[in-house]
C-alpha cells in the first residue's frame, strides 16, 4: 500500500495474526482486511460495525443482492479491487456468475428483477453525481422496493463509497482470481465484524 | 467489542465522531477540513479532493507531493479516511434527504 504504516506498521500480534491467517489459508491478508487492522480504534472498528450491519443485518435484500450493489457501486467507481471482491462474493451467494457479469456488463438489459434494478440504477446515480432527489427515489418506490429496502440500499452505498476510495487512495494490491475466490468464501461464512 | 445498538444511524454517528472527534495524529480541525473538502491547506487540498471526486486517478506522484505539506504518515492516514468518509456521508445525507422527501404524504406540511 502507499502508505508504509499500511505495510508494515502493525502490533506484534497483528503481524502474528497475518502470519497465522497466511499459513491456514494460502494466501496473504488482502489489503481491505489489513487496513481495518491499522490502528482499529480510529477507523477499522467502527467502519466495520456499519458495514456489517448493512451487509449482513436483517434486510429484507438477500447476501447476493447486497453483495451485486458494493460490485456495482465499485464499478461505478471504478475501483478494480472492490469490483473483483465483491462480484466473487455475490456470485457465490446467488450460486450464479453469470448473473453478476450481465448486470456488471450493461444493468438496463440484465435479467433481473425490477426492484433490484431500479435499485441499482439509483445507486449508480447516486455515487456518480453524488446526488439524488425525491423524483429518483419515487422511480425505486414505484417498482415495488420498500422505504427500508432504500435505507439498507442506502447504507451500503455509504460504506462501499468509503471503500472505493480508500482501496484507489491507499492502492490495495490487486491478487489473483483464486486468492478473490478464498476471500469470497471467507466473506460468505463470516461476513465483515 | 460487543455492539448492543445496530441502529444505522447510531453506527453512522459512531464512525463520524470517532474519525472527527477521537483522539488522532491530526488536529480536529485538519480533519474536519478534510471531511468538508473545504479550506484545506496547499498542497494537502489537492488529495484531498482527488480522494472525494476521483479516487480511482490517484497516483504516488498525489501522495508525494501531499508528503511536501510536512504531515506524517499516521495524519495522512487520518486526513484520507475523513476525506473519503466525507464525501461518501455528503452522497447518504443526499439519498435519505430524497428518501424523505419522496415519501411525504401528498398534501404539503399542513396536510392532516
Amino acid at each position: 500500500m502507499r502508505l508504509e504504516i499500511l505495510n508494515s506498521g502493525y502490533r506484534f500480534g497483528t503481524k502474528l495474526l497475518f502470519g497465522i491467517i497466511r499459513l491456514f489459508s494460502g494466501y496473504p491478508l488482502p489489503d481491505a482486511a489489513r487496513l481495518v487492522f491499522y490502528r482499529p480504534g480510529f477507523y477499522g472498528d467502527p467502519a466495520k460495525n456499519f458495514t456489517h450491519r448493512a451487509m449482513r443485518g436483517p434486510s429484507a435484500w438477500s447476501v447476493g443482492d447486497r453483495e451485486l450493489m458494493a460490485a456495482y457501486i465499485s464499478r461505478m467507481n471504478e475501483c478494480n479491487f472492490c469490483v473483483k471482491a465483491h462480484s466473487a462474493v455475490s456470485a457465490k451467494a446467488y450460486n450464479n456468475t453469470a448473473i453478476v457479469e450481465e448486470v456488471l456488463a450493461d444493468l438496463k438489459i440484465a435479467s433481473i428483477d425490477l426492484p433490484l434494478k431500479a435499485t441499482l440504477i439509483m445507486l449508480g446515480k447516486l455515487t456518480r453525481e453524488n446526488s439524488i432527489n425525491a423524483a429518483d427515489m419515487r422511480a425505486v418506490l414505484d417498482s415495488g422496493v420498500s422505504s427500508e429496502q432504500i435505507e439498507d440500499a442506502l447504507a451500503i452505498c455509504f460504506a462501499f463509497n468509503i471503500t472505493n476510495r480508500l482501496a484507489d487512495a491507499f492502492n490495495f494490491y490487486v491478487p489473483s482470481d483464486k486468492a478473490f475466490d478464498a476471500g469470497a468464501s471467507y466473506l460468505l461464512k463470516r461476513g465483515y465484524a | 467489542m460487543k455492539i448492543t445498538n445496530t441502529n444505522f444511524k447510531h453506527l453512522y454517528q459512531a464512525l463520524i465522531d470517532r474519525i472527527l472527534k477521537g483522539e488522532g495524529y491530526s488536529t480536529q480541525q485538519d480533519r474536519q477540513a478534510a471531511f468538508a473538502n473545504k479550506n484545506v491547506q496547499p498542497p494537502l487540498d489537492l488529495l484531498v479532493d482527488k480522494v472525494a471526486h476521483q479516487a480511482f486517478k490517484i497516483s504516488d506522484k498525489d501522495i508525494d507531493m501531499a508528503r511536501q505539506s510536512g504531515v506524517s504518515e499516521d495524519q495522512l492516514f487520518e486526513l484520507i479516511i475523513c476525506a473519503a468518509v466525507g464525501q461518501a456521508s455528503r452522497q447518504y445525507e443526499s439519498g435519505l434527504t430524497a428518501l424523505a422527501d419522496a415519501t411525504k404524504k401528498e398534501g404539503g406540511p399542513y396536510a392532516s
